[in-house]
């Protein structure tokens, strides 16, 4: 027989069948969570606003992202922002998934999550840590947000704030909208902000 | 700056690979713990590898010091338990699992040096370099050491049988 034919049957010989990654991916994810050296732990959720991704570092839930903009391009930017220890893990991200399950279902008003602000700083992270004041179903203008955070002037800087939200959803950006009633911009695209405003005034 | 990608990508990238080399130097009953203990021990110095590293080179590195350990560990146990029954199961549901587990016993019985050489230049697709910088010794004598390995699995190994061939060919129709 050839080389070729023996390499072929090496190949047959020492098989890794579809079926044991997964499972090995599993294992590596547990031994490395117990060893503390899973950084950041991911997993992807369907919602009615599509496939999100979350992502946990051992502080809490530090990224949220919509399909538009591209996971593989998020976990990339976790890499370089946070570590290149990343593992789809969902262990860590069962109350996330849990919790966001409850509000698409329209049974939750508000989360009880641990979150990991270390992508956000300065005046943008001050704007976000103001979104949850604006409550469940309501809604507030940019201005109001800015005069939140305290600098009633800083409107651009605010919807900048907005727009770069890592964990939107959780952090209610979508409730916030143009003083003239227009929907403004959102991550996910209009029509998810439009959605998640409509799931809350149904509810 | 895009730096390194998340390990999550290696796994998925080169799991596989590092599976089959843990299978054909240690055998089935081991190569799953050994396969855990690379990745693992790959993650954690996974930040400090070099941008432009070759990473299977280095992840096939790491497989190959695990399974000395897991080898080493190994022949400190008690007699080890027969894998027969697992494989004769397996076999059950996979045609042509027969020949392979021929092949599997034939690659075992080499001296370990050959069979890391076949693994690693047949199975993970290193250069002999590579190679040599894992096992030790010289870019040739790794050559060598698979070249002896491959010529002493085809005295031992025949693979499918010519004449099965020959009758499957049989049934299809000819052009003349």
């Amino acid at each position: 027989m050839t080389t070729d034919e023996l390499t072929r049957d090496l190949g047959r010989a020492f098989p890794a069948d579809p079926a044991d990654l997964p499972r090995l991916r599993a294992r590596l994810a547990a031994a490395a969570q117990r060893d503390g050296i899973l950084d950041v732990a991911y997993r992807t959720v369907d919602s009615p606003v599509g496939a999100l991704l979350l992502a946990a570092t051992e502080a809490g839930l530090v990224r949220i992202a919509y399909a538009s903009e591209d996971h593989d391009t998020v976990l990339q930017a976790l890499a370089d922002r946070i570590s290149p220890r990343i593992l789809n893990a969902p262990g860590r991200l069962e109350a996330p998934a849990r919790e966001l399950g409850e509000y698409f279902d329209g049974r939750r008003r508000g989360f009880d999550l641990q979150l990991d602000w270390r992508l956000s700083a300065g005046f943008r992270r001050a704007v976000l840590s103001q979104l949850p004041q604006i409550g469940y179903g309501r809604t507030a203008s940019y201005a109001a947000l800015a005069g939140l955070a305290g600098n009633p002037k800083a409107v651009r800087a605010a919807a900048t704030a907005c727009a770069t939200n890592p964990l939107p959803i959780v952090v209610p950006c979508h409730r916030v909208i143009y003083s003239d009633g227009r929907i403004g911009n959102y991550l996910g695209g209009p029509e998810a902000k439009r959605a998640l405003l409509a799931l809350e005034a149904a509810a | 700056m895009k730096g390194k990608q998340p390990f999550d990508a290696v796994v998925a990238r080169h799991g596989d690979t590092v599976l089959r080399v843990c299978r054909a130097v240690l055998g089935p009953a081991d190569a799953e713990d050994a396969w855990s203990e690379t990745f693992l021990s790959a993650m954690k110095a996974y930040p400090d590898l070099p941008d432009g590293a070759n990473v299977e080179a280095w992840l096939v590195t790491i497989a190959h010091r695990k399974a000395i350990d897991v080898t080493r560990a190994a022949a400190r146990r008690p007699v080890p338990v027969a894998q027969t029954p697992d494989r004769a199961a397996a076999g059950a549901d996979s045609p042509g699992h027969g020949l392979d587990g021929e092949l599997a016993e034939a690659v075992a019985g080499l001296p370990a040096r050959q069979r890391q050489a076949v693994a690693y230049h047949y199975l993970a697709g290193l250069p002999y370099a590579d190679i040599a910088a894992i096992i030790g010794g010289t870019a040739d004598a790794a050559r060598r050491a698979a070249a002896d390995g491959i010529a002493t699995l085809r005295r031992t190994y025949q693979g499918a049988p010519k004449a099965a061939t020959k009758a499957a060919m049989k049934g299809q129709p000819s052009d003349h």
